[in-house]
């Protein structure tokens, strides 16, 4: 994210501009806490061992101070209790089924949505204008509209229960490939003609002179594909019932529903499920923000 | 003579690896997006089933899920809550992601640590959202009652915020504001980076105060984005699914159920494929009618930048 460019109009008056600088701070801060409160709560909660500590807390400032004892209790706990509550041998196991999941979704979605990209983008072939029309199309068509179908289809080849069935749905992605696209139709035409002309292949072009200088829009979807697959509840919500193969939402959300509820517990898991994306998101922080923005550019 | 036959050659291995390329893509858009959007339609004149029961073949039935579907109280009231959602929602979280684009877009110092503040409940997945808030919402003992407490010098106090029919959705909106405004803040940040400050130095000049540089010139030329930001929101607010089905399972009575979690219920939980694909194809409509509207007011080269 580039810095601010436009200044504050400063009004006239250096004592008026001091008033506004003071309000903005004021407001700034005021909406800092409102959405980090629940983040330092959750984590505050998930390191309170004492299950009856960490529910009297709640009706006071001490919700979000290290109060009483503080332990790695509830995370061990977490595993103890996992087999009981899931049904799963553990949660490495389901920690391991969203990472492979996810990852295997993005790394072969890059391949197979950006190759498809380049071709649409500067290959002159019969049918193409056609397929670019399509692409733009299907955009709109949201997941869940088709949901029903997948899932019966699903359901007649087998798929449910299996990780091929968790994956393959969401590999080709509409809107991957307009992206990419985009980005390459923007990319000067010079040092790939310099290539076609040396005779080298297309293939080759767009391995060995396009993917080096395409890291961000790879970045970009990567970040927004890792984002939205990751906390994707809806899909094994309707084609998981093995526990073996639950990921991290559908456990979450049936270590949530055990009655009764541990807390302390349910905090501890959901920092182990959020730690991965903070530390993506803070390591790629401006790889989100630009595919935040460039979801914005959709439509 | 040789020179047209290479040309030809050329471009025959031109589309052949163009198709090469591009067969992967298309093979898996058409079998898991195209065929199941085109099924949706099929299927939903059929009372089709999950699993199908053998004795009972799947009939076409014409229009009865359509019927079926507008004397269903449940659909009636889920389409109803995306409504409400989107009318609440949408205008609260647009002003609220303005005014903190507007507030981290000065020059300040410091103002990048705010920026990435607001954006991290961006980056923790609606689920955990959902299961963090409601510990928040926890009753009797629960920070939202403390707070309620406080601010209402005890008029309000040991609410059921999830376990009432009155306030279960706006809990659940409350928390859905607050993941996503983030989000839109940065798509009304690129938006108004993109204004250039010579109209606020005429207007400066002019004397226009801030508030009336703010409604003359900043709000028309986030016009487009503005348009963006609200067309999107409405259709998350359409798509509305994992908080409610973590937080309430649509409870209580129906107060927070959705047509996508209708759509899970009806064709998941009672194998009910035929109706189900009703209420997905009514959905993809509604998003449908959204998206027109939005490209009827943005210009017709998309570019929002």
């Amino acid at each position: 994210m580039t810095d601010p460019v436009k200044p504050q109009k400063s009004g006239g008056l250096s004592g008026r501009k001091r008033f506004y600088n003071i309000l903005s701070y004021a407001a700034l801060i005021f909406l800092a806490l409102f959405f980090l409160f629940p983040l330092v709560f959750m984590f505050m909660s998930a390191f309170k061992s004492d299950e009856s500590q960490l529910i009297r807390d709640l009706s006071s400032i001490k919700a979000f101070l290290p109060t009483g004892e503080m332990s790695f209790q509830n995370f061990s706990d977490v595993f103890a209790r996992f087999n009981v509550n899931v049904g799963s041998a553990d949660y490495r196991k389901i920690f391991f089924n969203s990472s492979f999941v996810v990852s295997i979704i993005v790394v072969i979605g890059l391949i197979v949505n950006s190759s498809f990209a380049y071709a649409l983008a500067r290959i002159p072939f019969w049918g193409r204008n056609a397929l670019i029309i399509m692409i733009v199309s299907l955009i709109i068509i949201p997941f869940q509209a088709v949901a029903i179908p997948l899932m019966l289809i699903t359901y007649q080849f087998k798929l449910a229960n299996t990780y091929t069935g968790l994956i393959i749905p969401f590999i080709a992605h509409a809107f991957s490939i307009y992206l990419f696209y985009q980005f390459f139709i923007g990319l000067p035409k010079e040092l790939e003609e310099a290539a076609v002309v040396d005779g080298a292949s297309r293939f080759r072009i767009y391995w060995s002179i396009v993917l080096p200088l395409s890291g961000p829009v790879f970045a970009t979807v990567a970040v927004s594909q890792f984002l939205g697959q990751w906390g994707n509840l809806l899909w094994p919500v309707m084609i998981l019932q093995n526990p073996d193969l639950f990921t991290l939402p559908l456990a979450m959300q049936t270590f949530f529903g055990q009655a009764p509820r541990q807390w302390g517990d349910i905090m501890a898991f959901t920092v182990m499920a959020t730690l991965p994306t903070l530390i993506v998101f803070l390591v790629f922080q401006r790889y989100f923000v630009r595919s935040a923005v460039s979801s914005g550019v959709k439509g | 003579m040789t020179k047209p036959t290479r040309k030809g050659a050329a471009e025959r291995e031109d589309n052949i690896t163009a198709w090469l390329m591009s067969t992967p893509a298309i093979v898996l858009l058409s079998v898991f997006l195209i065929i199941p959007f085109l099924m949706a339609f099929g299927l939903s004149f059929t009372n089709q089933r999950l699993i199908p029961n053998v004795n009972v073949p799947t009939q076409f039935i014409g229009l009865t899920n359509y019927g079926r579907m507008l004397e269903d109280a449940s659909f009636v009231r889920a389409l109803l809550n995306n409504l409400l959602f989107a009318v609440v929602v949408v205008p609260v979280q647009t002003s609220l992601s303005l005014g903190m684009a507007l507030l981290v877009n000065q020059k300040l110092p410091g103002v990048n640590f705010f920026r990435t503040v607001y954006f991290v409940p961006v980056a923790t997945v609606m689920v955990v959202v959902a299961v963090i808030w409601s510990l928040i919402y926890n009753s009797p003992q629960g920070l939202m009652n403390a707070f309620a407490s406080v601010v209402t010098f005890g008029a309000v106090k040991e609410v059921a915020w999830l376990d009432n029919p009155v306030t279960a959705f706006p809990a659940i909106m409350l928390l859905s504001i607050w993941q996503g405004a983030g989000y839109q803040m940065l798509i009304f940040l690129a938006g108004l980076q993109g204004i250039s400050i010579d109209m606020y130095e005429a207007a400066g000049i002019d004397g226009a105060t801030p508030v009336q540089q703010f409604w003359k010139i900043t709000l028309p030329s986030l016009r487009n984005t503005l348009i963006l930001v609200v067309i999107t929101t409405t259709i998350f607010a359409f798509q509305l699914f994992d908080q409610n089905w973590i937080m309430t399972k649509g409870g209580p009575q129906n107060s927070t159920l959705t047509l996508v979690m209708k759509m899970v219920q009806d064709g998941f939980q009672q194998q009910k494929i035929g109706f189900a694909s009703a209420i997905s194809v009514i959905f993809f409509l509604i998003v449908f009618a959204i998206s027109l509207v939005q490209r009827r007011l943005l210009p017709e080269e998309r570019a929002v930048k």
